[in-house]
């Protein structure tokens, strides 16, 4: 240690014998090892996502040998497990869709003013406490949120509001409501962030000239942090979609084509956790369809977490 | 379903003590009877209905016999015939008799088999306790239940008495469940044709007595064990074929009067399965226990006469095949 705070000080001038070359002179075989074992790492997720691609493929191909394109995209029944068989996957399309609103019109406000509060007026030492626990309300497993909402959050809207719920226990606002709390951390941690990162000396320059603090956060910080925001709900929203245990628990089992929060629906992923866990036999046209589902499922998130991803980028170009 | 296997532990439970106090006697009134000896693998595969039944006989017949493991699966009626015609299991469990196409498979594959009755289910119609009807005739509950149903609301039914206005709340099993298929094939005519639009339960019957008791005009359906459950839950309905209405019970559904929605469970072994001691001495004990193990688990016990029957067709079947294990 203290040879290398010496020879940093110095700058290494002098230290060094001339006569010895800058290159290693044993080959390093740990350094590669580390090195390949790094790289390994960085490729199991690229061959994972390969992987599920090519096993998504083949199942889905078979499935569209059986079952057209137009009857898949269209708002037919969806009822694959029936003994006639019907697919209009934009029931369970709307499901998915439908939950994912409910969630975020309750994550994405509540999301964000805890934000604005956390980042412009909660002093540090407030901050410190309430931010990891915020973060820790995204790491409730998301079993315990779903039995949350069936067991809690739904008898208690009954309650308030008799008969908004069509089907009790379940509807697409309850269980959206639980993924909503989900949200709610993704949401406020990350745009904390975004705001925390905007210059000290925008806010400072806005205060000199007589803002208030309202005026600040919502003038000034917010625009300026505006991308990392909207790349918060990108990414809350991508979670929201693939959200599956709650919806599982929470939003029932109807293929219905609404966004009606007080109706049940099925989701996509609701459909694949509910019919895979059953006894369906390989190569089954049952069985082709839950790949079909997971297919337009991955191709959905795949583009939203591109968009995501290319918020997030342009949202570090502005502040280096 | 999964509630019942509950029932089923907490039943193996009581018996295991019952049998531990039995297996004292016998040891007393000496060995030569009892089948200690017996060794070997006993596979049952089948109904998810009747498998809590033989999950129950076969861990006191575990009990009394350590050295045979029994192991029962639940692929369904239909997914335990299929194992079950192509050699893979020894007793196949069914919430129906056999079907024409399972049979053909059967015999292509050389697999004879023979039918014993083990209890009797009804299934049952359940409704919101504040709902004034009692009783719905088929058609009318086909009227509900048919693909492409347009009823939204009880007052669309046809015929309803009394009149009753409150939109219409459907929960139902997964379609890959034997009670599904026995409903839709008893109510709609064709097995695994139901409408789409309601709430798929999956195994989780107590979703639909949480749901049936929530809505003003929910209906579902399921065994008639879970609705002795939750009796202060929900309302079972009465169902007219014809001749009246009929409400489900033991009795009715013994005698059969309570159709369509009586039916028979049974065990399926295969012919070579009884020519080995070991399957001989469990289908046995499983007849000798199978009317206080249905009660204790909720199903409806077989009558003097059915028990009678299963028992003499067990020893014309096992006499056939020379073997001697009745004790």
């Amino acid at each position: 240690m203290e040879a290398r705070d010496a020879t940093a000080a110095t700058g290494g001038f002098g230290r060094r014998d001339p006569a010895r070359p800058l290159a290693a002179v044993r080959p390093r075989y740990g350094e590669k090892v580390i090195q390949a074992l790094l790289a390994g790492c960085a490729v199991i997720s690229v061959v994972t996502t390969t992987a599920i691609v090519i096993s998504l493929l083949s199942p889905t191909i078979d499935f569209f040998g059986e079952v057209s394109f137009s009857q898949f995209f269209s708002f037919d029944d969806w009822a694959p497990t029936q003994a006639d068989p019907s697919f209009g996957a934009f029931r369970v399309v709307i499901g998915t869709l439908s939950t994912t609103l409910w969630a975020l019109v309750f994550a994405v406000p509540i999301g964000l003013l805890s934000a604005v509060y956390l980042s412009e007026y909660a002093n540090p030492r407030l901050r410190q406490v309430v931010k990891p626990v915020l973060e820790v309300l995204a790491g409730i497993p998301t079993v315990a949120l779903g039995l949350f909402a069936v067991t809690f959050l739904s008898p208690e809207i009954q309650d308030v509001f008799p008969g908004f719920i069509k089907t009790p226990p379940f509807a697409a606002g309850v269980a959206g409501l639980a993924i909503g709390l989900l949200l709610v951390p993704i949401i406020a941690s990350i745009s904390d962030d975004a705001m925390k990162a905007v210059p000290g000396g925008l806010r400072e320059g806005a205060y000199g000239l007589g803002a208030t603090r309202l005026k600040v956060s919502t003038r000034v910080v917010f625009p300026a942090a505006i991308s990392g925001i909207v790349a918060s709900v990108v990414l809350a929203t991508s979670r929201a979609v693939g959200e599956t245990m709650i919806v599982l628990l929470a939003a029932g089992g109807t293929a219905n084509a609404t966004f009606d929060p007080g109706q049940s629906v099925l989701t996509m992923t609701a459909f694949i956790g509910k019919t895979s866990t059953g006894d369906i036999g390989t190569g089954t046209i049952t069985y082709d369809t839950i790949f079909a589902v997971g297919a337009l499922l991955f191709v959905m998130t795949l583009a939203m977490n591109s968009v995501a991803i290319r918020l997030v980028r342009r949202f570090r170009e502005v502040y280096e | 379903m999964s509630s019942k296997w509950w029932l089923v532990l907490a039943a193996s439970g009581v018996l295991a003590l019952g049998v531990a106090a039995c297996g004292d006697d016998d040891d007393g009134d000496g060995d030569g009877g009892t089948p200690s000896g017996l060794s070997g693998d006993i596979r049952v595969d089948g109904s998810s209905t009747v498998g809590p039944l033989t999950e129950a006989i076969a861990e006191e017949f575990n009990a009394e016999n350590p050295d045979v493991k029994v192991t029962v699966g639940t692929s369904g009626t239909g997914g335990g015939f299929e194992k079950f015609c192509a050699g893979e299991t020894d007793i196949s469990d069914a919430s129906r008799p056999i079907e024409e196409d399972e049979t053909k498979i059967c015999q292509q594959n050389g697999i004879a088999y023979e039918e014993i009755q083990v209890a009797n289910d009804a299934l049952t119609v359940v409704v919101n306790p504040n709902n004034p009807v009692e009783c719905l005739t088929v058609d009318q509950l086909k009227q509900v239940w048919e693909p492409k149903s347009g009823v939204k609301n009880w007052s669309d039914i046809q015929g309803l008495q009394p009149s009753f206005d409150s939109e219409l709340a459907l929960y139902g099993p997964g379609t890959d469940s034997g009670t599904f298929d026995f409903f839709t094939e008893a109510i709609n005519g064709e097995e695994g044709a139901q409408r789409t639009d309601y709430n798929d339960i999956g195994e989780d019957d107590n979703a639909t007595v949480t749901g049936v008791a929530g809505a003003e005009g929910g209906m579902g359906y399921f065994g008639y064990s879970f609705f002795k459950e939750n009796e202060d839950k929900v309302k079972a309905l009465q169902v007219d074929n014809g001749s009246g209405c009929v409400a489900p019970s033991p009795e009715t559904a013994q005698d059969g009067t309570y159709a369509p929605l009586s039916r028979p469970l049974f065990v399926y072994p295969s012919a070579t399965a009884l020519e080995n001691e070991t399957v001989d001495a469990f289908l046995q004990f499983y007849l000798d226990n199978i009317n206080a193990v249905a009660e204790l688990v909720g199903f409806i016990p077989m009558t003097d006469e059915q028990l009678q029957a299963s028992q003499d067709k067990l020893e014309s079947l096992t006499a056939g095949g020379g073997t001697t294990t009745s004790g």
